[in-house]
């Protein structure tokens, strides 16, 4: 079996340039270039809108021309994360597990290919990103085990003064919109993504505006695994045209804003307060090992009394 | 009679249920039904309810009053292996008169003795308006035939009492027949004759508030004019929560069928404190009309001059000494 | 002797038990002091409208006063504390509380309006409970499942509502005092005497100067408090509609936040319910401290099989409440808070009839003076009236009918508020089933209105986020 942490980089992924559609040599076939769709309720669709942005290299290389979502497409997205709510945090935690684990499985067959996004699209090394893209497989192994967990860390039986038995279980806020950060674009991604669903919410993700590729083969991934259609919705598109969309839905019920810059965020935190949305944003090494903080922000803690008697 | 309150306790025990045939009503079916289909009660809840009931604070006018009016409701008691025609002399004496110091005390509703007593205990109180009530049925146990329990009933009304105490057959309602126990009180109720018949559930040997439910709805449905906590012999005896559960009972029963039936507690009630909030129980739960010796009962025999003691501070405003009241 | 004379003599509570002093000033840096700009109001005894003291108003400087003693404390002492030491001053302060009880319980419903028997009874030892319970926690950080080398965050803003004025110090004050935060208080501004006698208290305990500081004032004052810098935390139990004013008010400044916020519960009663207790349940879910809970039971979803027993039950139970008096111990109804609440809650039920709803109190005397508002029950009530909606805060009930448990839950969830939810049936599987579709921080499932420190409790949706109360609520005062 071959190692599949660390595919054999193709001579394509390291060039500079416009790697992903090179110039066909004669006597070649032409390849088949991909069209860069939104992933909303489990479909691809193009923008309503009809727009489309580039997305470049760092170095401003045209990689493709990416959906550029409209505030109908966020709109939509949210609708569809709503509608499975109450499938995906219904679902058994063992089996929230099971579909989450077969995502890494899927990941993994991709590592090459996500690697070169990577690469395209941050103008990193090619080591440099196989290491993001592999912690980020890793990442989503970690999260993969959390659901059937997670309560029994964050959860509790409480010793009150009476005759009651009480317990405290978290649950899942429901609708999540993400602000996935700039880079690295997949584990940036997966970091902020996986918390969202591994506790049963369901997410609208912003992926990262200067590098959207390794999101929409993220969503391919999830459109092909067993990851329940609108349980994550991925946009691509400009944030400041977006983010404010979804901070101020009042059917969303939290905002990850790790994705915006400092400055951008008091007036997203604002539109927030219009439904008390549960507000998260935390900077930080994303190689780093990534605690739970990130589940309890978009967890609930509910208390259940009931009496103790004969 | 019979048809009729089972018809309309029917119709409260289970909504949804519908109501129960006339020919049905004694098999352990037909009142399985009825009895499983009364609301549940809550232990927790019906416990919280009672201790709130506790923490009313009776006061001045409003004490002497439930002073006066426990005393009316004691049914003076002595059930003893060791009763002699003494000890219940003296009891009567007591029941007639409270408290010789001061008159205008009222005698209590009854005195409470074996029926081998009976005969004495009315002629000790004639002229009085004290009853004379009789525990029978093979008190406490209850462990007898058929045979001998109606017996002890007949001997009792016989001797002249007014009242009859009987315990329901714990271990036939445990068991679920049902129907035997419904059997046994109507046919105590027949044997009483003119006498009042109180029903004693022994609450304490049916360990929780849901069979208390039940079996006082049992007794009511089987003719009980007055439902009963214990026998006094079993711990625990009354105990608020089981009071307020059976006080509730008699209300629905009376919604439903229109007929009022008494409660009376017994068993380890020793202080006015405890009387008062008995009473505060049977005004909030039952309502203020079972305010009344004809509807409210409390089997006692040491709470008596705890009852007196009390009203003479009320009146006097000087704590009282148990010197001052006569031990009969 | 007849039966059915008897009526419970007045039973009040001594009043002079507590000594309520003319004026009170700001409680910083460990002293009582007046207000810079020498400001005062006056706070009532809204059961008889008598002023009971003049009450300093903090302005800006004071505030800034109040966070700079805060400060001073949470780098110079309180925060270089031990917890083990931190315990102990808590500690302290519960058992001060005991001490005090009755001067606490009295003088809290002589400012709010609430029965005596729910102050001496609910609200004073539960506040004493709940220092109880955080000081245990004060050197057992460590364990509390926030990671490693869980943090203060620094100075606490703390605004709290007149519905619990003490209990709700107390919520606030315990946790962030025992994961070594300090502390500024701002009582509502119409009941702002226990807070201040319980700063008389924690200085009597010897807390260092400026741990805990108590400022009064209106809403300007809270206002203050949340936009200065030096405030690290806030926390607010209050309105929905304050709530987002203040997380819009911090929003970019990184402020940690907790919010505990409006409610419209829904109490489901189911047709197998111990009726009985159900019927206890309604009441103290709407009734409990004259309906001025966030988590009230405003919505009584009954089963429409047994809507009739159950109505015809809770009048009956109604007709036997006590209102009047909040200091007589047989009072089971206070006084409305203020003017302006009785006004919002007569507004509100005016709505009610105009809309539709079948309004019905029991025969019910109002006292004269003071602002009362009669034990009030809507039946015909659907679901887009705004007495279904709208947080009254106040002793009004409104009922609605459900035919299966799939309605049940689509209309208890049918809110932008979520504190919390009661559910009555004595089937145990549908107790689990509904408490896991109920959208509420809080399910009291055959009971209602309990409270401890050890339980959580907070909102989903608009009701707020965070927790207080339990390992959870440690994480709103933890930097983990």
């Amino acid at each position: 079996m071959p190692d599949r942490a660390r595919p054999t980089p193709t001579p394509r992924g390291r060039t500079k340039g416009p790697a992903v559609r090179p110039p066909v040599p004669d006597g070649t076939r032409v390849d088949v270039r991909k069209t860069y769709k939104l992933f909303i309720g489990g479909a691809f669709p193009r923008s309503e809108s009809g727009r489309s942005y580039p997305a470049t290299g760092p170095d401003g290389t045209v990689l493709a021309h990416a959906a550029r979502a409209s505030r109908k497409d966020a709109r939509d997205a949210v609708v569809a994360a709503r509608k499975a709510v109450p499938g995906w945090s219904g679902a058994t935690a063992y089996n929230r597990g099971q579909v989450l684990y077969r995502v890494a499985e899927l990941l993994e067959g991709r590592a090459a290919q996500f690697t070169a996004e990577c690469v395209q699209g941050e103008g990193v090394s090619w080591a440099g990103a196989e290491r993001t893209v592999t912690a980020a497989i890793d990442r989503w192994v970690w999260y993969a085990g959390w659901p059937d967990k997670v309560a029994q860390v964050a959860g509790s039986a409480n010793p009150v003064a009476g005759p009651y038995f009480n317990f405290s279980v978290p649950e899942p806020t429901g609708v999540v919109a993400v602000v996935a950060p700039a880079a690295p674009s997949l584990l940036g991604l997966v970091s902020v993504l996986a918390p969202v669903i591994a506790t049963g919410n369901a997410a609208v993700v912003v992926a990262s505006e200067a590098a959207p590729l390794p999101a929409v083969t993220l969503a391919e991934v999830l459109a092909t695994s067993d990851v329940p259609p609108g349980v994550v919705n991925i946009l691509t598109g400009y944030t400041a045209e977006l983010a404010p969309v979804l901070a101020a839905h009042m059917d969303v019920n939290a905002i990850d804003l790790t994705g915006v810059a400092a400055g951008g965020r008091a007036e997203l935190e604002r539109l927030a307060a219009r439904n008390v949305k549960r507000v998260f944003a935390a900077d930080g090494d994303w190689e780093a090992p990534p605690g739970t903080a990130r589940m309890l922000a978009f967890l609930e803690i509910k208390t259940v009394w009931h009496p103790i008697g004969i | 009679m019979d048809a009729h309150v089972a018809t309309g306790a029917a119709g409260v025990a289970a909504a949804g249920t519908g109501t129960v045939s006339i020919g049905a009503v004694s098999s352990d079916a037909a009142l399985r039904q009825i009895l499983h289909g009364l609301p549940g009660v809550d232990q927790v809840g019906a416990h919280e309810r009672a201790a709130s009931l506790a923490t009313r604070s009776i006061k001045r006018e409003a004490k002497l009053w439930a002073l006066e009016m426990a005393v009316t409701m004691v049914d003076l008691t002595t059930l003893e292996g060791a009763d002699t025609p003494g000890k219940v002399r003296g009891l009567c004496a007591k029941a007639r008169q409270p408290d010789p110091a001061d008159p205008a005390v009222p005698p209590v509703a009854a005195v409470c003795v074996y029926p081998d007593l009976v005969a004495l205990a009315r002629a000790e109180l004639a002229g009085s308006p004290v009853a004379v009530a009789s525990v029978a049925t093979a008190f406490p146990s209850g462990r007898a035939s058929m045979a001998v329990k109606l017996a002890d009933v007949a001997d009792a009304v016989a001797a002249g009492a007014h009242e009859v105490d009987m315990v329901i057959d714990r271990g036939a309602f445990l068991a679920g027949r049902y129907a035997q126990v419904f059997e046994e009180v109507r046919a105590v109720r027949e044997a009483c004759g003119g006498a009042h018949l109180k029903v004693i559930l022994e609450t304490g040997e049916l360990a929780t508030l849901d069979n208390t439910a039940r079996a006082a709805w049992l007794a009511m449905l089987a003719g009980a004019d007055f439902i009963k906590t214990s026998t006094g012999k079993v711990t625990p005896a009354s105990t608020p929560p089981v009071a307020l559960v059976m006080l509730s009972a008699v209300r629905d029963f009376a919604e439903a069928t229109g007929r009022r039936v008494g409660v009376k507690v017994a068993g380890g009630i020793r202080a006015a404190k405890d009387a008062i909030r008995y009473l505060v129980l049977v005004r909030e739960t039952a309502g203020p009309d079972w305010l009344t010796p004809q509807l409210f009962r409390i089997g006692a025999s040491s709470l008596l001059n705890d009852l007196l003691m009390q009203r003479s501070k009320q009146l006097t405003g000087a704590y009282a000494g148990p010197d001052y009241f006569t031990l009969d | 002797m007849a039966g059915g004379s008897w009526e419970y003599a007045p039973a009040p509570e001594a009043r002079d038990i507590v000594t309520i002093r003319r004026e009170y000033g700001l409680f910083l840096a460990g002293e009582f002091v007046p207000p810079a700009a020498g400001e005062s109001f006056t706070t009532l005894n809204p059961a008889s409208e008598e002023p009971l003291a003049q009450v300093a108003a903090a302005g800006a400087a004071d505030v800034d006063r109040a966070v700079t003693a805060a400060r001073d404390a949470f780098e110079r002492t309180w925060g270089q504390l031990p917890g083990r030491e931190r315990a102990k001053y808590l500690y302290r302060i519960a058992r001060a509380i005991a001490e005090r009880a009755r001067e606490f319980a009295v003088l809290e419903s002589l400012d709010n309006g609430k029965p005596i028997k729910e102050s001496r009874d609910v609200d004073v030892p539960l506040a004493a409970a709940h220092f109880f319970y955080h000081a245990g926690w004060a050197d057992k950080l460590e364990y509390a499942g926030y990671g490693p080398g869980p943090r203060p965050i620094g100075v606490a803003g703390q605004v709290i509502p007149w519905n619990f004025p003490l209990l709700m110090a107390a919520w606030k004050l315990a946790p962030a005092l025992a994961t070594g935060n300090t502390c500024v208080l701002k009582p509502a501004e119409t009941t702002p005497l226990t807070a201040l006698l319980l700063a008389e208290v924690i200085a009597e305990a010897g807390l260092p100067p400026g741990t805990v500081n108590v400022i009064t004032g209106d809403g300007s004052t809270g206002a203050e408090l949340v936009r200065h810098p030096g405030v690290a935390k806030i926390a607010f139990t209050g309105s929905t509609e304050v709530g987002k004013q203040i997380q819009a008010a911090i929003a970019g400044t990184g402020k940690r936040l907790t919010l505990e916020l409006g409610g419209k519960a829904a109490n489901v009663v189911f047709d197998d319910a111990p009726l009985d207790q159900a019927v206890e349940g309604i009441v103290n879910g709407i009734f409990f401290n004259q309906g001025h809970v966030c988590c009230a039971g405003s919505r009584l979803l009954i089963q429409e099989s047994v809507a009739d027993t159950v109505l015809s039950r809770l009048k009956r139970r109604l007709a036997t409440l006590r209102l009047g008096d909040p200091l007589d111990k047989n009072t089971d109804i206070g006084a409305i808070n203020s003017r302006e609440q009785l006004d919002k809650i007569t507004g509100l039920v005016a709505a009610g009839e105009a809309e539709g709803a079948q309004r019905w109190s029991p025969p019910c005397q109002l006292p004269a003076k003071g602002f009362w508002f009669p034990p009030t029950v809507f039946t015909g009530v659907s679901q887009s009236h705004r007495i279904a909606r709208e947080e009254i805060f106040g002793p009004v009930l409104s009922v609605l009918t459900f035919r299966t448990p799939e309605e049940a839950v689509a209309k208890a969830n049918n809110t932008p508020y979520g504190l919390s939810a009661g559910v009555w049936t004595e089937k145990g599987s549908r107790i689990l089933w509904m408490a896991q579709r109920l959208r509420a921080g809080v399910i009291w499932a055959n009971t209602y209105n309990r409270f401890d420190p050890a339980s959580p409790f907070g909102g989903y949706t608009e009701s707020g986020f965070g927790r207080e109360g339990g390992r959870a609520g440690l994480a709103a005062y933890l930097d983990a």
